[in-house]
């Protein structure tokens, strides 16, 4: 387990726990980045906010918030 | 009979485009009770019925965390709708399902609009719509509403549906404790009566504090109470939080449904990504957005230029006309000097007002404006604002009030005051006309770019003021960004023009009734003095006019001004201006003469370059109109709306005293 924002693009991921307060935990549940969720990194330059593709969209995630939710690889 | 239905759903899924469809141009726009949301309403008939459409605000979820979402639930919980229309991205469906899911819990009596067929299709999905009907126990219609398809099978479904029974939903890991909560909740009729009990069961176990407060004042609540720690105790030992934990369930239910529902799976849209591949690149991505708004200005000055020529020639003409027709009386006086010339002036930059809106809902409709959040997030950080922040200010450019309004995106409350706080330096089209007027007189040759200056400048305060109030009154950080990025539109231009036709007629609205009412109001000050009537000669007759009522303001708060070296003409000019920016020009019209020619010539006797670039700094900073102070003070109060003015006031002051001082010196 280790922060979304050490993954690379196209790395595909689950999530596994998600910090941050309870606003922004539930605004990303109601995205559809809920705890067991797969993914696909689409941006990550290392700079910069991320871009991971989550049931189907496109959602644009901080550097700061990509610290603080935890992902495992996909094989 | 008249049935109420309500639309609803995530951003970006159509229900503007369904709402129009609906209810054509029977449509009303209010705000909901006390909050600030706008309400949109339109009718329409079918069947003999007449139905009441309202459209709720775009959202992910009901939990109500933000005011969007709870106006969202109050309405639907308190006005209890017959329908809910919920549109659902037929290319996103699991994400889109989850909303629906929670309509369902709250007994809505729900009707999926299954929009954007076209798109999944285009992605390879095909989506099996009987098959989802029969999972969700609820109607759903396949509709391409940009191409008007399927909206006749939606009516015809909600005329069919207004008298069912709203479904039911099943969480089968928590449905024995809902149930418990349940039994003892029915026996408060009054709650029964009021709410989906199953809604309160739901949201007990979630620990949500609006239907904690619901349930606290029922007359159960002793009965309740040790039931409902019970199962918290229960559920935190199975769980590690119990309203996650259902949040979960929800997505298994759903993901069961679409992978059953889903006769196809589809991939990702290739423009989309290739566009992105590009657009938010870490080194192409700002060049970009440089670029797209260097485009859209140049489209505004050189789409604009001969329309522009045009409405200047027939209010010169109609100048004309009038004095020749009319005679010296004080009627053609007012038509001639002050209404066409006070108005002619200002309506020369409809045009180019049109011109810029049209290139700013073109790239919000292009889902451009999203990207330019994602690419600017880091530079809006540095200077404590939010990566959102951008959409406002671009929008600036346009018009202050819609572009403050477009804060509401903002969650966080100091990220939002913020952004408005610095939008008013954006330069909104009002102040193009002085920027034009006062370049083409003294900067000729560079005009173009002193005028590029002034959005420049305007910029560069905006970034400075935002980190300093970050740093000195909104103490901390910027909250977390977290966006959706919809897929590139091929442009619907329906929309685009829909909304440059709704900005530009404010504008127009604006002319007809603060810009008129300003013009008429300088002309009566100018021909009336402390002496009495003077008559319309006191605008030909330079030694008379310094005996109006203009004259007389604009010596009293010459003094002010005197380090910049303004005339009482511009001064009085600035203090109308207030009004509205345009009246700045319109002002000058009525003081200086009308026609860019006589204004030219007036303007080039009563400055000098540095100070009538002193004076274009001072009018874009100055203060926000009296529309945007009112809407400022609608969305953040009146403490912020004067705070506004005031700092607006002295920064307009300190920065052209500056350019004077430092211009003459080098100059
Ligand atoms: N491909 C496709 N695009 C659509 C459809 N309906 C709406 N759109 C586009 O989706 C975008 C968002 O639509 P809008 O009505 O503003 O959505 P809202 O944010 O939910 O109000 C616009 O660019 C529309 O042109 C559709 O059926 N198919
Ligand atoms: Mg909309």
């Amino acid at each position: 387990m280790y922060p979304m924002a050490f993954t690379r693009e196209g790395d595909k991921i689950i999530i596994k726990d998600l910090n941050g307060g309870q606003g922004i935990v539930g605004r990303l549940v109601d995205m559809g980045l809920n705890v067991g969720s797969e993914a696909v990194v689409v941006r990550n330059q290392n700079t910069g906010p991320l871009i991971v593709s989550v049931k189907g969209s496109n959602i644009a995630l901080g550097r700061g918030l990509a610290m603080k939710i935890f992902v495992d690889n996909v094989r | 009979m008249k049935y109420e239905i309500a639309l609803i759903g995530n951003p970006n899924t159509g229900k503007s485009t369904i709402f129009n469809s609906l209810t054509g141009l029977k449509q009303h726009i209010g705000n909901w009770p006390g909050v600030t949301v706008e309400r949109k309403e339109g009718e329409f008939n079918y069947g003999g019925f007449k139905y009441k459409v309202v459209d709720l605000p775009g959202i992910y979820g009901l939990t109500a965390r933000s005011i969007d979402e709870k106006v969202a639930r109050d309405y639907i919980v308190n006005e209890k709708p017959d329908i809910v229309v919920d549109i659902v991205d037929a290319s996103n469906l699991e994400r889109n399902l989850y909303l629906t899911l929670q309509l369902i819990e709250l007994g809505a009596n729900v009707v999926v609009a299954l929009n954007k067929i076209d798109l999944a299709e285009e992605m390879g999905y095909k989506i099996d719509v009987k098959k989802l009907e029969e999972l969700l126990g609820i109607p759903v219609v396949p509709m391409v509403a940009s191409k008007n398809i399927g909206i006749n099978d939606l009516k015809n479904v909600i005329d069919k549906s207004v008298r069912k029974k709203p479904t039911e939903i099943i969480y089968p890991n928590f449905e024995p404790y809902i149930l418990k909560l349940i039994d003892i909740l029915k026996q408060d009729d009054d709650l029964a009566k009021r709410f989906n009990l199953k809604y309160i069961a739901i949201k007990t176990i979630e620990n949500d504090k609006y239907v904690s407060e619901i349930v606290k004042n029922s007359k159960i609540y002793d009965k309740l109470k040790p039931v409902m720690d019970e199962i918290g105790n229960e559920l935190n030992k199975k769980y590690e939080d119990a309203e996650l934990a259902i949040a979960e369930e929800r997505y298994r239910i759903i993901s069961n449904i679409v992978n059953s529902a889903t006769i196809k799976k589809g991939g990702e849209l290739t423009i989309s990504k290739m566009l992105d591949e590009v657009f938010t690149n870490k080194y192409l991505g700002v060049p970009i957005l440089i670029t797209f708004l260097w485009m859209a200005f140049n489209f505004t000055f050189n789409v604009s230029d001969p329309f522009s020529g045009i409405i200047d020639m027939i209010f010169g003409w109609l100048g004309d006309f009038v004095k020749a027709n009319m005679g010296e009386g004080w009627l053609s006086s007012l038509l001639a000097d002050g209404i066409i010339a006070g108005l002619g002036n200002v309506l020369v930059f409809l045009p180019p007002i049109i011109c810029m809106f049209f290139a700013f809902s073109y790239l919000e409709d292009s889902g451009y404006m999203s990207r330019a959040a994602f690419v600017m997030d880091k530079i809006m950080n540095k200077f404590g604002l939010h990566g959102k922040s951008i959409i406002p200010l671009v929008m600036g450019f346009g018009c202050n009030v819609p572009a403050i309004m477009s804060a509401r995106t903002l969650e966080d409350e100091k990220d939002r005051i913020l952004t408005i706080l610095v939008n008013p330096l954006m330069s909104c089209s009002a102040r193009l006309p002085v920027y034009v007027v006062f370049a083409g007189a003294f900067f000729s040759a560079y005009a173009g770019s002193v005028i590029m200056s002034m959005y420049v400048l305007g910029v560069v305060l905006a970034l400075i003021l935002a980190y300093i109030f970050r740093k000195v009154i909104f103490k901390g950080r910027p909250s977390h960004f977290v966006m959706e990025l919809p897929p590139y539109n091929k442009p619907n231009w329906k929309n685009i023009f829909g909304n440059t036709w709704e900005r530009s007629s404010k504008f127009l609205q604006k002319a007809g009734t603060i810009i008129f009412a300003g013009v008429v109001l300088v002309w009566l000050l100018s021909v009336f003095g402390p002496t009495g009537y003077m008559g319309p000669e006191a605008l030909e007759n330079g030694e008379l006019l310094a005996n109006s009522w203009v004259a007389v303001l604009g010596h009293a708060l010459e003094p002010i001004f005197s380090p910049m070296n303004w005339d009482w003409k511009a001064t009085v000019a600035l203090f109308f201006g207030f009004i509205a920016k345009e009246v700045v020009v319109g002002t000058m019209g009525v003081l200086y003469g009308t026609g860019e020619d006589q204004l030219t010539r007036a303007l080039t006797g009563a400055f000098d370059p540095i100070t009538a670039y002193a004076y274009m700094a001072f009018v874009l900073i100055y203060m926000p109109c009296i529309a945007t102070v009112g809407v400022i003070k609608q969305e953040i109060g009146t403490k912020w709306a004067i705070f506004s003015v005031l700092y607006g006031l002295a920064l307009a002051y300190v920065v052209a005293l500056l350019i004077t001082i430092f211009g003459k010196l080098i100059f």
